[in-house]
């Protein structure tokens, strides 16, 4: 699945949380039904390796002093799964392979600074797959790289995912990215710290229930002319992102959005719900409206 | 006439591993009024290229070959034949550029009042007054309320807010064209829509001349009248903007256009380039993008194919096998990848 919103949002935050690197404030975080802050020992040393965050800049992830050798037999002898340098490079090769580095001779013993922007990101995809994780939550793991690349690397996610059963979140700014990664899976819309929609790939783009996707999917220049200068726009009645030490009442979108009804929207915060179509929204109208008439409805 | 007429250009960074071919013999011109789209991977020089037509290019830079034409009413000059204060009048009030990065290139200790002040006095105008008109003017242009923008430090002001000030600075002296590198990159969606409109409208009002420099085609798809396609320093494509998306004729524009994946309409097949760019030092013999082009024939290492016409009089691509490439888009049969979606 992919999360996406806009910058601020609280993307990195969620992923952070995921992989349970900060703790919730309130609620719960479930791994196989377990409360991961509840949990202790081997258990929670269960939960810290089968999820893996890959992170959002391959520029600061990676320790230039080390090579790629170190980077990735560190946590193989960490966590046990070397012993001697011979199987550790062995280790370290096939590793280098599953992310398309070949040979992985090549690459061995080359220094961050020696690689592109896009070797840098396979590596730290193979520095999280040392673990054997069963899922692994990628940051903007495309942000940074070429056009190109950019399929390319998430390719690699997905043949990942496919042929070793790994779950992967990707967090992305780009919402074209996230229907092509996601298109067997879900997106997930966030707004100022909340996911104010989830559903089946295919259903959010092309008939967004909740005005805060509809506006990103009306906004968003595509790579067709046709397509892009004829797109219809969704006015927002403001371009200001309120500040989250000073969150509006009820929906917090309701300052900019072009569907608020005063006395409710302004007043009543939207829970997230599910409505017909196998997608929950959290927004009043949307709730009413498609609650209201028959399930199918589709663009 | 056009207002800017590119002929030959090559630009080499001089480097210890030997000279970097970042500008391979570029040409292209630029009309009045005109929105030309420069795409290409990353490397492929066109930052180089941008800053070369300004003559900002950093010191161990090597312009070999070429001219730069810019023409005002009437008049003719050669921008690489310029003394220094005709060339400083050249680059802020005849052709100004926001750069790659800009966004974080402000001086982060003085206000964007400051930085209006700097700009202005750079260029001869020391009347306070004067200045503070034209900076709220311009602000107001770029839709930014001049009486919060002003006394701000760069710190208080999102990507999107400091990237209509850059664009607002560049205007200031009215020039009549406006080179933007990468003017979208790092801003969120809905970020990028609202300069990509402010940029159409400033367009229409001013009516200048606009090349931008993009590895993002939706910006190009967006705004351009015309589109270049670079690889590898050199110009291997040039066409209108529908003959470009819908009728590539060479192989690389054609890579690019399919490595980007969209949100409305049918998903189609989205594929990656294999390979990557060939070193510029030690460039390989005949065609360059041949080590990644799937269409690639013996002939194509030879010799380096020449800019051809294509289909009309105002395409051209560098690629002996366009026609083959117009008969595989013209056909439903799918099209050669190297890696096939599942
Ligand atoms: N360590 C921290 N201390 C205080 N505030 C923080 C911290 N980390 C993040 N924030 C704030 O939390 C909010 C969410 O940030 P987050 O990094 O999760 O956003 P994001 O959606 O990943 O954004 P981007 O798309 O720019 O990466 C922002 O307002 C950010 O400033
Ligand atoms: N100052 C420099 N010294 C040496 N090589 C450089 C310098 N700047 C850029 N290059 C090289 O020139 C080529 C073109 O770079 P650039 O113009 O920045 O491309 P783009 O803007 O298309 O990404 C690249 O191979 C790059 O590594
Ligand atoms: S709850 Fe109201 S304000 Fe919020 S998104 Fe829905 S219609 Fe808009
Ligand atoms: S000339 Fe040959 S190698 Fe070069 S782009 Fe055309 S088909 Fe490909
Ligand atoms: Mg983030
Ligand atoms: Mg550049």
């Amino acid at each position: 699945m992919c999360l996406v919103g806009e910058s601020g949002c609280g993307k990195t935050t969620t992923g952070r949380l995921l992989a349970g690197l900060i703790r919730p404030t309130s609620g719960r975080l479930l791994y196989e039904g377990k409360d991961v802050w509840q949990t202790k020992g081997a258990d929670l040393a269960r939960f810290r390796r089968a999820v893996q965050l890959v992170h959002q800049d391959p520029y600061a992830s990676l320790n230039p002093t080390r090579t790629v050798f170190q980077t990735l037999s560190a946590p193989l002898y960490r966590h046990k799964k070397a012993r001697g340098g011979r199987q550790a490079l062995a280790a370290v090769s096939e590793l280098l392979e599953r992310v398309d580095l070949t040979p992985p001779d090549n690459f061995v013993s080359k220094y961050p600074h020696q690689l592109s922007g896009g070797q840098r990101q396979r590596v730290s995809i193979a520095r999280a797959l040392t673990v054997d994780p069963k899922v692994i939550v990628a940051d903007e793991a495309v942000s940074m790289v070429d056009v190109s690349i950019r399929i390319s690397l998430l390719n690699l996610l997905l043949a990942l995912g496919r042929e070793f059963g790994v779950t992967i979140v990707l967090i992305t700014h780009d919402l074209a990215v996230a229907r092509y990664f996601a298109r067997h899976g879900r997106i997930g819309v966030m707004y100022l710290g909340r996911v104010v929609e989830l559903a089946e790939t295919e259903s959010l783009v092309s008939d967004p229930a909740h005005p805060y996707s509809a506006a990103l999917i009306a906004a968003i220049p595509e790579a067709d002319p046709e397509i892009t200068r004829g797109k219809k726009r969704v006015e927002l009645r403001s371009a200001e992102i309120p500040s989250l030490l000073d969150l509006p009442p009820g929906c917090t979108f309701h300052p900019r959005c072009p569907l608020s009804e005063a006395g409710l929207c302004d007043v009543k915060i939207p829970e997230l719900l599910a409505i017909p179509g196998h997608r929950e929204v959290a927004c009043h109208v949307a709730v009413r409206e498609r609650t209201a008439e028959p399930a199918a409805a589709t663009a | 006439m056009p207002v800017l007429s590119v002929r030959g250009l090559s630009i080499d960074y001089l480097t210890r591993r030997g000279a970097v071919h970042a500008v391979r013999d570029v040409s292209f011109e630029l009309e009045k009024s005109e929105t030309l789209a420069i795409i290409g991977e990353s490397g492929s020089g066109k930052t180089t290229l941008a800053v070369g037509l300004i003559r900002l290019s950093p010191r161990g830079t090597r312009v070999a070959t070429g001219e730069i034409l810019y023409t005002k009413d009437g008049m003719t000059s050669d921008i690489r034949k310029l003394d220094d204060d005709d060339l400083r009048e050249y680059r802020w009030a005849e052709c100004a550029m926001v750069f790659q990065a800009a966004l974080n290139s402000f001086n982060p200790v003085i206000t964007i009042w400051e930085q209006f002040l700097d700009t202005a006095r750079a260029h001869g105008i020391k009347d306070k007054h004067r200045v503070r008109e034209r900076s709220a003017e311009l602000l107001d242009l770029v839709h930014l309320d001049a009486r919060r923008v002003l006394p701000a430090f760069p710190h208080e002001l999102s990507g999107g807010m400091k990237q209509r000030v850059l664009i607002a600075l560049a205007l200031m002296l009215e020039p009549q064209m406006l080179i933007l590198d990468e003017p979208t990159t790092a801003l969120d969606i809905l970020t990028q829509r609202s300069i990509i409109d402010l940029l159409r409208q400033l367009r229409q009002r001013l009516g200048f001349s606009m090349i931008f420099i993009s590895h993002d085609l939706s910006i190009a798809a967006e705004l351009a009248d015309r589109m270049i396609t670079m690889y590898a320093g050199r110009v291997v494509e040039r066409a209108r903007v529908e003959d470009m998306f819908y009728r590539p004729r060479h192989p690389y524009s054609l890579g690019l256009l399919r490595a980007v994946p969209r949100v409305s309409g049918a998903l189609g097949s989205v594929a990656s380039i294999p390979g990557s760019p060939p070193d510029l030092i030690r460039l390989p013999k005949g065609c360059s993008y041949a080590p990644r082009c799937p269409y690639a024939i013996d002939a194509c290492r030879e010799a380096e194919p020449p800019l051809l016409k294509v289909d009309t009089p105002e395409h051209e691509a560098a690629c002996i096998r366009w026609q083959h490439v117009a008969e595989v888009i013209g056909s439903k049969a799918p099209l050669p990848v190297a890696e096939k979606l599942a």
